[in-house]
């Protein structure tokens, strides 16, 4: 019977396979998030409507993310794989009738070299591929998240015939040990050390979850697979279940990601069809099946006794930490709670094997990672790369560094439980403990890059008022620590410093680490403490003298207009909201810093930037 | 009269749909705000008797929650994006200047019940940051110049 299962499954993918062979013709549009803001959706309805109109019978897929959101929407012509990038609805029919119909490439719409000015054929050419190693993500644009069939065809669902035709559950949670697959979600804890808990624990019902409540701001990767790839996470769940021995699972989704939750229901509901979820998976006595729960809009939720909370229907409160979720999870059973993007890692390694998942990354962290490349970068996006790239590989040759030939400042990781890393640190390697030796953490992945125009002070305050604002309340130094740092930093950044606050500031943090009864308290000091390690320069200006060298802080800046750069043109004078700027036509004007209450209107609309902040 | 008892016979059928039972809670929260566009006081009243919890069980998570609205909500609801991405890119500048355009604060909803401001801890759409979503629809980069444009197409719409 087992081997039945697995016969199953690849008879159904290798029939699947046939139709999309290696010299198919097909079109791929992504519609990831940021492709779809950009219109994607309108540009593969043209690009249907206008297939029908020449009379060609090509098949468009809409995809899942393919991570290079600065230069959406992204058509692929396959089989050439002829990569278009930003493509309008009007670049439709010329695409349809040359591209698609002749083979003819269209040169505008490939990527060029920013350097080398040559033109880039394919994904892989381009600077912000290459280095990249997409085995995870990468999947995402080779099927429609909405359809299981596709994602048989790229081995979907292999490794779980795999796991149950010839494998017992030790030999599961043995491979995920060999491979070293540890939490994607932030604390980088070992898989298996968790699985091999649950299994052992006692007490019935024993839950497995993914946690998809990806709130760290600036990280949107878990999002992507969710959207993108959904079966994969489903895969990896069910694989996890029967290694741990649990007939119920939960995918806990933010709020935020309605689309996430369209596709996991699809993916479910389709899963359970073909009888690879619910009762007796693939002919063989093991059962298990997924709810979905979704968020409201609660950052402590991601911690996992504030997510068993809030699955339970309770407010999202967290525990104290000496009860383990492995022994008494969700309401008090033994549960395995693990990030999305670990789940969509446990196909992978039981297909292609631990010891090839292992010979990725570096000593303690196995396999690859993927972030979300934003903020001051060129080539804004998600990335994957192997555990082990350094920081300046990621900035400087996939996110072709810094906008507008501004300097680097500092890259943010880790989310408000991480850290800001100067310049100086850009060479080391990341990985789980790299970034936690430099004051910051890998976090969900999030990697946000800042120039000079950044504050880390303004920075610092941002993130203290973030996790103010998200702090449950229920332990005291979360509660009254965090909200007083916070009061110091508005105080600083309102030019209202005063001797003595960064020493304040880290007598504080260390009260509120030590004290919190969860991780959102205890790592809530790390932006403070990074910002203060690497730019005390920063703190002191702002308080000593008064002045915000990034020229963030309100209170500490003025505006005035470089007389020699100003044509006189009165597009600032338009937009003024307080009648601050004054002058006659074609003469440089003037601001009244009286009036001034320096909301940057006419920053944006000075084509000549003649602004001066200071 | 008829409102409330049309708010109190949706929100029984609600609770009904997710199993009666105080386990779903959150959805039973997230389907009321989605009928009304917020969560009715009547509505949650209802909804402590029918899951057979105390009213301040209910009242504890639809406070906790940032998703949940006790007031209601204008037609068009405006959420600017405070993730750090879109810091760094200047969302506080953006929201200086819907404040100002709109005439209210964040939680708060024009006498025209037209619209809301709201802030959002990142909406997960980093890359195009700053981000601000008007309803369903994600609006990428936007500058001060954009915002003018989309509330007076929302205005034109409407009128």
């Amino acid at each position: 019977m087992k081997e039945n299962s697995d016969v199953q499954v690849h008879q159904v993918a290798n029939e699947l396979r046939l139709n999309y062979g290696p010299n198919k013709k097909f079109i791929t549009v992504c519609a990831g998030t940021g492709c779809r803001a950009y219109g994607s959706l309108k540009v593969k309805e043209a690009l249907e409507a206008e297939l029908k109109k020449q009379n060609m019978n090509v098949e468009v897929l809409a995809t899942g993310c393919l991570g290079f959101c600065e230069k959406g929407p992204m058509v692929v012509i396959h089989p050439d794989k002829y990569f278009y990038q930003s493509v309008k609805v009007e670049d439709v029919p010329e695409i349809v009738s040359k591209t698609v119909a002749k083979g003819e490439v269209i040169s505008r719409l490939f990527y060029r070299h920013p350097e080398t000015q040559k033109t880039l054929f394919r994904e892989e050419d381009l600077p912000f591929y290459k280095k990249q190693l997409r085995v995870v993500f990468g999947k995402n644009g080779m099927i429609d998240p909405t359809r299981i069939d596709d994602y048989l065809t790229i081995e979907g669902y292999q490794a779980l015939a795999k796991v149950l035709s010839e494998m017992t559950p030790e030999q599961v949670i043995n491979e995920v040990k060999k491979a070293g697959l540890r939490g994607r979600g932030g604390g980088g804890f070992h898989a298996a050390v968790k699985w091999e808990g649950v299994r052992k624990a006692h007490g019935e019902p024993k839950y497995v979850i993914a946690n998809g409540d990806e709130g760290d701001p600036g990280a949107y990767m878990d999002r992507s697979l969710m959207e993108g790839n959904p079966h994969s996470i489903i895969e990896g769940m069910i694989i996890g279940a029967y290694a741990v021995g649990s007939h119920e699972g939960y995918i806990y989704v933010r709020n935020e990601y309605p689309l996430a939750v369209t596709h996991l229901t699809m993916a479910i509901e389709a899963a359970r069809e073909k009888g690879l979820l619910g009762k007796n998976i693939l002919g063989t006595d093991f059962s298990f099946d997924i709810k979905i729960n979704k968020g409201a809009g609660a950052f402590v939720c991601g911690e996992s006794s504030a997510l068993f909370a809030s699955i339970e229907g309770r407010a999202g409160e967290p525990r104290a930490k000496y009860v383990h979720a492995v022994e008494k999870g969700l309401y008090d059973k033994p549960t395995v709670l693990n990030n999305v993007e670990t789940w969509a890692n446990v196909p992978l390694i039981i297909n292609k094997g631990a010891d090839w998942y292992a010979s990725i990354g570096t000593e303690g962290s196995k396999g690859t990672k993927i972030f979300s490349l934003v903020g001051k970068i060129n080539n804004t996006g998600l990335i994957e790369v192997p555990m082990g790239t350094t920081l300046y590989e990621i900035i400087y040759d996939m996110g072709g560094g810094i906008p507008k030939g501004r300097k680097f400042k500092a890259v943010q990781t880790g989310g408000p439980s991480g850290g800001c890393i100067p310049e100086s640190l850009l060479d080391i390697p990341v990985d789980f403990d790299k970034l936690y030796e430099v004051g910051s953490m890998m976090g969900s992945g999030g990697m946000i890059v800042m120039d000079d125009t950044s504050c880390m002070v303004d920075v610092a305050r941002y993130f203290t008022t973030f996790l103010q604002e998200e702090s449950c309340g229920k332990c005291v130094p979360c509660r009254e620590g965090v909200r007083r740092m916070k009061e110091i930093l508005d105080d600083i950044c309102a030019g209202k410093g005063r001797e003595g606050d960064v020493e304040l500031l880290e007598k504080i943090a260390t009260g509120v680490a030590d004290g919190s009864l969860c991780a959102l308290g205890g790592s809530a000091p790390n932006p403070v403490l990074s910002t203060i390690k690497y730019f005390r320069d920063e703190y002191e200006a702002h308080i000593k003298e008064h002045r915000c060298p990034a020229g963030v802080c309100k209170a500490l800046i003025t505006y005035s207009i470089d007389a020699e750069k100003c044509t006189g043109c009165g597009a600032c004078i338009k937009v003024c909201p307080t009648q601050a700027i004054s002058g006659e036509k074609k003469k440089a004007h003037t601001i009244d810093n009286n009036k001034c209450t320096r909301c940057g209107a006419c920053i944006e609309s000075c084509k000549f930037e003649s602004i001066i902040v200071k | 009269m008829t409102k409330a008892m049309s708010i109190a016979a949706k929100t029984k059928q609600i609770v009904k749909k997710h199993g009666g039972d105080k386990s779903g809670m959150i959805a039973v929260l997230q389907d009321i705000q989605e009928a009304f566009n917020y969560l009715p006081k009547e509505a949650l009243k209802t909804a402590a008797k029918a899951m057979n919890v105390p009213f301040s069980r209910v009242y504890e998570a639809a406070t906790f929650y940032t998703a949940f609205s006790l007031k209601p909500r204008g037609k068009n609801v405006v959420k600017i994006c405070m993730g750090t991405a879109c810091h760094v890119r200047g969302a506080a500048v953006l929201q200086d200047k819907f404040e100002r355009t709109l005439g209210i604060k964040p939680g708060e909803t024009t006498k025209d019940k037209k619209f809301s401001l709201e802030t959002v801890n990142c909406v997960g759409a980093c890359a195009l940051g700053p981000v601000v979503v008007i309803n369903a629809d994600y609006h990428g980069q936007v500058t001060m110049k954009k915002i003018d444009k989309i509330i007076d197409n929302i205005n034109k719409e409407g009128a």
